[in-house]
């Protein structure tokens, strides 16, 4: 066990430290959730009943767009995999005595910490755009929890798929395929209350809406603290069962070779 | 005692039996070389003794320790250059060996030396600190092999060490390998489809065809068991009947093992000076035409040649398919 996180740890700082040499994606993971704050806040806001209550529609949002970048950070974070497969890096690690286990949690685990980071952005940018954080000190920690789990719940499943298909143009429109419609069933982008009774039913069981309505109820109620904890603690069991999802697949990945 | 000991493995991928029965020993200090063309099997091999690959049967020991019972302790004891680089591109060449160090249990000052000493090894001081994306191939090969000497394994897997490098940088890393055997006390098993890089590092050889070995010995003994000289013949105009001019140059004197192949003849005879007048005498009188005759010493090639009943350059194109 101790190794496992020994080498998690040194399999994410490789990972983090390569992401920080590529200026150009750092530019991108700052700038587009800002985009979309400002594009969507500016666009919807005449639309009051879409706020649901929230002081405005950008305090609305903001949860929302910060879920909505980490899940979407997470379903891409099989792109990472399928590179350390071409490169043989996965097969350099596999020949040497590293944690099997270790190879697959540090790319799930990097997902989280990027989401945490850009969640941080985005609460940035939203105070500056008047937004209040109505839960305090725990509220930003349930945001930070929730982006986190989130990102990880979908880097499990990207991971794992990437795993199977072992090709990015199968990886980019299957991380298609799932993530806009995810979107759209859930309260991202509108309240629950405004959902027809078919969306919200399967909303109910989308974890991307989990994390919204968490980051939702520290952000804009600043309350509701026992469902959003039942959020979150789905959100971690939906993490532990797509690491699991990914981790079979590596087992099935290492049968191939 | 033995550094590796396979016996008998046999493995299957859908429809192809990549290895079928590959036994052989490699002794402890040496270079052993797998020979064979493009899907012969060899990487098949070095997987399964490496323990990336699971063998369906047969058995396996490296340094003394089964490859799929204890996977783990042979890892410990092995450095793998695979065929294809397995360098992190993102990352510097110091980086790239600080992470293996560590995934091998090495830390702080110990792991920073044996860095250092590597970088000097295989002459990447300079370009240490420098992304690995810019490295050119040769620098990625060289990285490739001290990743694998990190840790100070006994035994060293090369699977292909050369392929992909120009001349130039092949017979730089020959010297290198050379000199590797001789300073890190290596054993090492290199696979190569290269004739000359087996002739030239391996103290004993092995010749892989079709998943199975086929020879196994020292490249002179292999050498030495083949008598006499080979005759190639060119012929101008065949016309299809190649299988008639086999026929003559058989019954012609002491002539053995006579294969055409398209426009070429290749026999191989005790003594090329008298056997090539009769030959060609016999050749004339049945209305061929000689473009070319040459004689040889034997060659690796023609030890492949010898003990598959097969071309090793038209075998080799035919793996890659």
């Amino acid at each position: 066990m101790k190794e496992v996180l020994r080498h998690t740890g040194w399999m994410v700082v490789r990972q983090a430290r390569n992401l920080m040499r590529e200026p150009i994606w750092i530019a991108m993971m700052v700038i587009q959730p800002m985009l979309w704050l400002v594009l969507y806040g500016q666009l919807f806001s005449k639309v009051t009943p879409l706020r649901a209550g929230a002081g405005s529609y950008v305090e609305f949002l903001t949860p929302g767009v910060v879920c909505m970048n980490a899940f979407f950070g997470g379903t891409w974070g099989g792109m990472a995999m399928i590179t350390d497969l071409d490169r043989h890096v996965v097969d350099r690690f596999l020949a040497a005595p590293a944690s099997r286990f270790a190879i697959v949690l540090s790319q799930v685990v990097r997902a989280g910490i990027t989401a945490i980071l850009q969640a941080l952005i985005l609460l940035l940018v939203g105070l500056a755009l008047g937004v209040r954080v109505h839960g305090g000190a725990l509220g930003w920690l349930i945001v930070f929890a929730a982006s986190a789990l989130l990102a990880m719940v979908f880097a499990g499943f990207s991971n794992g798929i990437a795993l199977l298909l072992r090709r990015e143009a199968s990886m980019i429109a299957t991380a298609n395929f799932v993530g806009l419609p995810l979107m759209f069933l859930s309260s991202i982008l509108v309240s629950v209350a405004l959902m027809p009774g078919w969306i919200r039913a399967i909303a109910r069981f989308n974890p991307v809406n989990w994390g919204t309505r968490a980051a939702r109820n520290a952000i804009v109620v600043g309350g509701s603290w026992g469902p959003t904890g039942l959020y979150l603690v789905f959100l971690a069991v939906a993490v532990a069962a797509t690491s699991l999802f990914a981790t079979w697949c590596f087992r099935a990945y290492q049968r191939s070779i | 005692m033995d550094a590796i000991v396979a016996e008998d493995l046999r493995k299957r991928y859908k429809d192809v039996q990549a290895l079928d029965g590959v036994s052989f020993a490699v002794r402890d200090g040496e270079v052993f070389g797998l020979l064979g063309p493009n899907g012969a099997g060899k990487s098949t091999t070095v997987r399964t003794l490496t323990t990336l690959t699971q063998p369906d049967s047969g058995r396996a020991l490296v340094a003394g320790e089964d490859v799929v019972r204890h996977p783990n302790r042979v890892r410990r004891t092995i450095g793998y250059v695979a065929q294809d680089s397995g360098v992190d591109w993102e990352a510097t060449g110091r980086e790239n060996l600080l992470l293996q160090g560590r995934i091998h249990g090495m830390a702080g000052a110990p792991l920073h030396r044996r860095v250092d000493e590597l970088l000097e090894l295989v002459g990447l001081r300079d370009a240490a600190d420098r992304i690995a994306r810019g490295y050119s191939g040769g620098m990625k090969r060289r990285l490739d092999i001290a990743i694998g000497l990190v840790h100070r394994p006994r035994v060293l897997f090369l699977d292909e060490p050369t392929t992909g490098l120009d001349p130039e940088a092949r017979v730089a890393m020959w010297v290198e390998v050379e000199r590797l055997a001789e300073q890190e006390n290596l054993t090492i098993l290199l696979t190569t489809h290269y004739l000359e890089e087996a002739d030239r590092l391996a103290e004993r050889v092995a010749i892989v065809s079709r998943g199975k070995v086929v020879v196994e010995g020292t490249p002179e003994e292999l050498k030495a068991g083949l008598r006499g000289e080979l005759v190639t013949v060119e012929l101008g105009d065949v016309d299809g009947r190649v299988e008639h001019a086999v026929e003559l140059v058989r019954s012609a004197a002491g002539a053995t093992e006579v294969a055409g192949d398209g426009q070429f003849l290749r026999a191989r005879v005790p003594n090329g000076a008298h056997a090539i007048p009769t030959i060609l005498g016999a050749l004339d009188s049945a209305g061929f035409a000689v473009s070319s005759v040459t004689t040889s010493r034997p060659s690796l090639d023609d030890v492949y040649l010898h003990y598959t009943g097969r071309d090793f350059a038209s075998e080799d194109e035919e793996g890659k398919q």
